[in-house]
Parts: structure tokens; C-alpha cells; sequence
């Protein structure tokens, strides 16, 4: 007797073909089924859905009876697993896996993915998925985190060098912003957390150019200056195609030296707002720095004579930057003014110190992941020297 | 006789671009020069074909018709090559809504019939003919309510169909005329929402379209053409987008006895004359 399904008076377009693939797909190609209901239309549905799935309806059989066709195992014949499971993630990701979920069964013939990073070693970090639940974890509303009514009312001179230096912070995070988001658009989905990351600290940028633009004009109608110098400077970063040297500029030197500014002027913030929005960049920031080093660790570990490309590439920013002014003039002497705190002599020789002191944390500071990395420590200092005066 | 292949297809959709560029490719990956040129309806293309400017053919079951016409007029032949499993035995049907009063056909006499465009063979002239068997003449007995939107294309754009169906769920038509496959469609999609309309009639299976082959075609050239027609498989990755796109699972051998419903309906209609020539009133692809 050939297997029979009883559809009772539901019809095929409205679920009916779910009971039928069902009971088909126990079967063989060429097995026949029988379909019976009472819905008044099952004889012309069932013939026009047979043909569009690649069954057939036996002309002869007296009750309908689908011959089941092998166009849904032709359909999956050579398909293949993105990763054995949702966490095995692969030394090099198959471009033709497109956006396919890791550990997916991907469908072959699908259109083949324009991406440019798909070897793990050349994106990964173990570190990433740690990162990513953090930065999920500690998002913060800009709205709410900071008492932007705070209201303290600053000499005209202190308020100047704020708006400068939040003019200065606004157009370093639209570059740490860019470069993660160029980066994700190159990198295979396969490395999910580090895509995620990406995205993550992309947002994160994104309400730092809101919080600093909010800052700067909490008091005032109007921006303070943008160096010709800084901006080169940054440029160069955006310009930067390898996926690791750009991580390495933009996050272990840059944002990592920029993490010491941030702290300084948290610590010397002459007003509540500004105390705010440096301490809650600081720490995004400081998540940032974490995986930069850590992708550029692994890398260097996998492949020591990375190194070598590490201090070209300084050396590179270096020799492109020799000619222009770098930080510019009214950014440094702002920080000045604000570690002063006031205009006597002994203030200003107090803040003067105060901004050389930052120069030589960020000194250290980038000469400790630089060793962390695996530079040798008088290496790390040579090249901890030649990086950018523009801080990022 | 040159060494390639010319086809030609009508251009009912832009995807029919992305498919005969990837059939294209597909046959030279297997050493077939294989290329098309696009027409903007299936008249032209017949003429083309029996004028030899085309070997090959893409052609709607009315198009073959003409094809045939065309060809005995001329003392030359065609061929159907090949034809898509989704051709073979297809019906078309009215369809009333569900809780009218219309039980039979002849129920239909004086009442608004949606129909498709003129040329669809699916969504008008095959109905029409059921209504001819009837005993109604469909310029006369029943007040006709054509959507025609696309002529010319011979009822591949599904949209005079869908107006057709539309017509009759808003009630400005007493029945609507439609494939199966179209019933399913609207169906699912709520056009005709699940349950809503009742199968009035239904046609003997017919079947739709075949690749044909012209008669300046190199013979030996066409059967290696169907051959690799043939042996393209589902299975195969490079294939099967082109197969889903143009809505086949298996290409299967040309056959011509399932078009005499769709002549007879023609010749009935003087929808085309016996040598071929275009014979419907107001029609202009």
C-alpha cells in the first residue's frame, strides 16, 4: 500500500504543502504519495505545486498521487558546513560562504563574498569575544550619563581652551570611528566577534563625536581650530589598507596615547561636563587599546617576523609626518591652561609640567605594549619616539 | 553555416537579462558558441526566426504557434528543442468567488468576465475557449473585462492576471480567468485570500513554452545545443541560480501535441491566420 496523508480540508495555500514536504521527506525520488482532502481546489493546487517543486502528479493513479522528484536533494548535494559548529572558527573562511552564519550549511552557487581578510590569523585575536561582551555590557546612554545641567560658569579663557580641546577630541574620534567601519567592511563575517567589535567600537566613536561636540558647544556658538598638521596626521591612519597595521597605528599607538590624554583631562577638568564625557570616553577607549594589542600579539606570535612590518610602518607615519607641524600650537598650550587651572607664573610653570609629565605617561606607556607586543625594549623606545606629536 | 548559435528570448522581465547571460556563459564553458539578442515582444522574434536572423527561438505555446504557421506558409519547417518541466500539463481555470451563486459556466451569460491581456494564452484564450465550449460566445454573452498589460509578451507579465483576480475579489467582475499556478500564487500571497474564490471550470492540460529551433539553425549544432540542454542539472551550483530564475528544475525534450486546444483557439479567434499573419482585432505588441 503507498503511503497516504489525509489533509482534511486544508488547502495548499494556506499550509497545506508543509504536511505534504513533510510526509515527502521520508521518501525517495521517484516513491509515490497519496494526498487526499476535501478542500474543493486540491487537484489544481497540488498539480501547480508539484510542478514548481519538481515533483510530478501521476496522470494515471485515481487519487491524487505526487511521484516525488530530487530537485530539494539536488539543491543541497555539495553543500557545506561554514565551520563544524557556531564556535570553530576557521583558519581561513571561504569567500563562497558569503554572509552564511558561522557553522551554517551553505547552499553552494550563492555569490561569492568581496572581502578582503579571510585568514584568522590576519584578524584575529583570542581576547575578542571577551571584548565584545564587555563593550555590549558597559554602553552608555550620552543622554543620561552625563549631567550635561551641570551648570558651572568658567572664566572666558578656560572655557576657550575646553572648546579647543574638544574641537581637537571631535576630529580624532570621526578618524577612530572611519577606520574601524572601513576595516569591518573588508573582514569576513566568519570572524564574528571581531566584526562585532568593530561595530562596536565604531558606535562607541560615534557617541564620542557626540559628547565632545556637545561639550564644546555647551557654553559657546562656535568650534575652536583644526591644525593642518593634525589632521595629516590622522590622515595617514585612514590611508593605512593592512588590516593589523592599521590596528596597530589607530589602537596600540594612537588611541592608546590618546587614553593618557583623556585620563589628564578628566583629572584636570575645570567643570562636571568635562570631567563626564573624558572619564566614559576613557573607557571605551581603553577596550579599544586592549584589543588592538592583544590582534597584534597574536598576529606577531603566529608570525614573528611581523615584526619587521610593525616598524616599517612607523617608520613610514614617521617619515610622511617629518614635514608637517604635528599637534597644533593652540591644542597644546589649552592643555597648558588647563592643568594651571589659573594665570600666575607659578600656575602656569605647575601646568607646563603637568602637559610634559602626559608626554612622557604616553612615552611609557606606548613603549609597554610595544614590548608586550614583542619589541625588544631599546627597539620599543626608538620606535615609541618616532610616533606621531599630534598624540594620535 | 556558422559555427554558433543565435538565440533570441523576449525580454518580459529584467531578469531575463542575468539568465540568458548565464546560459550564455554556461554553454561556452562547454565549447557551444551560444549568444541572444533580446526582443520586446514575441512577434518580432517569430518573424525573426523564420527569417533566419535567429537559429533559436525562446518562445510562448502562442509564439510556436505562429512559428509553425509562419513555417508551413513558407514550405520550411521548426523544431521545439526542448521545453522546461514546468511546461508539460498545465491547466487554466475561472474561478468565481466563493459564495456567489454561479454553479456552471453558462451561469457566466451577461455577467462581467476579467480576463488577461489579449495575447495571454493562460489567462485568456484558453478560458475563453472553455466558455466557447460552453456554448457562450465571449464578444457577446458575457461582458468581457481584459486587463491587458503587456502585450505582446503573450502573457508572461503575471500583472493582467493579478488585475484580473483583483477585479473580481473587489467585486467589479463575476468570475476571473488564470493558470493554476497563478490560483496558488494569489492564493498564498492573499490576493485571492485562502478559501475566497471557487473553481468554476478547469482546462485539459496544455503545454506552455519550448525552445525552437529555426529553420537557418545548423541541425547538427541544435542537437548538441539540446543535448547539453538536457544534461543540465539541478544539482549543478553554476546552473541551478539560471534554473530557479527562469523557474524550471529540469529541461526536458520539446513536444507539440499538447498546443491543439491553444490552435484551435486561435484559429476560432482568427487570432492568427493559417499562413501566420496577425489576424486579432486591436491587437498591437
Amino acid at each position: 500500500m503507498l503511503p497516504a496523508i489525509d489533509l482534511e480540508d486544508l488547502s495548499l495555500d494556506a499550509g497545506g504543502h508543509l504536511l505534504i514536504d513533510r510526509a515527502l521527506a521520508g521518501l525517495a525520488p521517484g516513491d509515490r504519495l497519496v494526498v487526499h482532502g476535501r478542500h474543493p481546489a486540491l487537484a489544481v493546487h497540488l498539480a501547480a505545486w508539484c510542478r514548481a517543486e519538481g515533483h510530478r502528479l501521476d496522470p494515471a493513479a485515481e487519487a491524487p498521487t505526487v511521484i516525488r522528484g530530487r530537485a530539494d536533494l539536488d539543491r543541497w548535494q555539495g553543500a557545506q558546513r561554514a565551520g563544524r559548529t557556531a564556535d570553530d572558527v576557521v583558519a581561513h573562511a571561504d569567500r563562497r560562504w558569503g554572509l552564511a552564519a558561522r557553522g551554517a550549511l551553505v547552499e553552494p552557487g550563492g555569490p561569492v563574498l568581496a572581502v578582503d581578510w579571510v585568514d584568522r590569523d590576519l584578524v584575529w585575536a583570542d581576547l575578542a569575544p571577551r571584548l565584545y561582551a564587555q563593550a555590549t555590557a558597559n554602553q552608555w546612554n550620552p543622554a543620561t550619563a552625563v549631567d550635561w545641567a551641570a551648570q558651572v560658569s568658567l572664566p572666558d579663557s578656560v572655557e576657550d581652551a575646553v572648546v579647543q580641546v574638544m574641537t581637537y577630541l571631535v576630529e580624532n574620534e570621526q578618524a577612530a570611528l572611519m577606520i574601524p567601519a572601513r576595516l569591518l567592511s573588508r573582514l569576513h563575517p566568519h570572524f564574528r566577534e571581531v566584526m562585532q567589535l568593530l561595530a562596536a567600537q565604531a558606535a562607541d566613536e560615534a557617541r564620542h563625536v557626540e559628547i565632545f561636540t556637545r561639550r564644546a558647544l555647551l557654553h559657546r556658538d562656535t568650534l575652536g581650530l583644526s591644525g593642518a598638521g593634525g589632521r595629516a596626521s590622522l590622515q595617514t591612519l585612514l590611508e593605512e589598507p593592512d588590516f593589523t597595521l592599521a590596528s596597530f597605528l589607530l589602537s596600540v599607538l594612537g588611541e592608546g596615547s590618546f587614553l593618557d590624554l583623556l585620563h589628564f583631562l578628566h583629572r584636570h577638568a575645570p567643570d562636571r561636563v568635562t570631567a563626564d564625557v573624558t572619564r566614559l570616553a576613557a573607557r571605551d577607549e581603553a577596550r579599544h587599546v586592549a584589543f588592538g594589542v592583544a590582534h597584534t600579539a597574536h598576529v606577531v606570535r603566529t608570525d614573528r617576523a611581523f615584526l619587521h612590518r610593525l616598524r616599517t610602518a612607523v617608520e613610514r607615519r614617521h617619515a610622511v609626518l617629518a614635514d608637517t607641524a604635528g599637534l597644533n600650537k593652540q591644542v597644546f598650550d589649552a592643555l597648558v591652561v588647563l592643568a594651571a587651572g589659573s594665570w600666575t607664573p607659578a600656575a602656569m610653570s605647575h601646568g607646563w609640567q603637568e602637559v610634559l609629565r602626559l608626554q612622557q605617561a604616553m612615552d611609557e606607556g606606548r613603549r609597554r605594549r610595544l614590548e608586550y607586543i614583542g619589541f625588544p625594549a631599546d627597539e620599543a623606545a626608538a620606535l615609541s619616539a618616532l610616533h606621531t606629536r599630534n598624540f594620535m | 553555416m556558422s559555427d554558433s548559435l543565435l538565440l533570441g528570448a523576449v525580454a518580459y522581465d529584467p531578469k531575463v537579462v542575468t539568465i540568458w547571460a548565464g546560459f550564455r556563459s554556461w554553454f561556452r564553458d562547454r565549447g557551444l558558441d551560444l549568444d541572444f539578442v533580446l526582443y520586446s515582444q514575441y512577434e518580432r522574434q517569430v518573424e525573426d526566426l523564420l527569417a533566419g536572423r535567429i537559429d533559436l527561438a525562446w518562445n510562448s505555446p502562442l509564439a510556436w504557434l505562429r512559428a509553425e504557421r509562419l513555417a508551413r506558409a513558407q514550405g520550411t519547417t521548426v523544431r521545439a528543442v526542448a521545453m522546461r518541466d514546468t511546461d508539460r500539463d498545465l491547466t487554466s481555470v475561472i474561478v468565481v468567488r466563493a459564495d456567489s451563486e454561479y454553479r456552471t459556466l453558462t451561469d457566466l451569460r451577461g455577467r462581467t468576465v476579467a480576463a488577461g491581456a489579449i495575447d495571454s494564452p493562460q489567462a485568456t484564450l484558453l478560458p475563453l475557449a472553455l466558455l466557447r465550449a460552453a456554448g457562450l460566445d465571449p464578444d457577446a454573452d458575457i461582458d468581457l473585462l481584459r486587463f491587458d498589460v503587456g502585450v505582446g509578451l503573450h502573457g508572461d507579465h503575471v500583472g493582467g492576471e493579478r488585475d484580473a483576480a483583483q477585479a473580481l475579489r473587489a467585486g467589479s467582475a463575476e468570475a476571473a480567468c488564470l493558470i493554476d499556478a497563478s490560483l496558488l500564487l494569489f492564493g498564498r500571497e492573499g490576493t485571492l485570500p485562502a478559501g475566497s474564490v471557487r473553481v468554476l471550470a478547469e482546462t485539459e492540460p496544455y503545454d506552455h513554452c519550448n525552445l525552437t529551433a529555426g529553420p537557418a539553425a545548423d541541425p547538427a549544432l541544435v542537437d548538441h545545443f539540446g543535448k547539453l540542454l538536457l544534461n543540465m542539472s539541478y544539482a549543478d551550483d553554476t546552473a541551478r541560480p539560471l534554473l530557479d530564475l527562469e523557474g524550471l528544475k529540469k529541461w526536458l525534450p520539446g513536444r507539440t501535441d499538447r498546443y491543439a486546444a491553444l490552435d484551435r483557439a486561435v484559429t476560432e479567434t482568427n487570432f492568427y491566420d493559417p499562413q501566420g499573419a496577425l489576424g486579432a482585432a486591436g491587437y498591437r505588441p
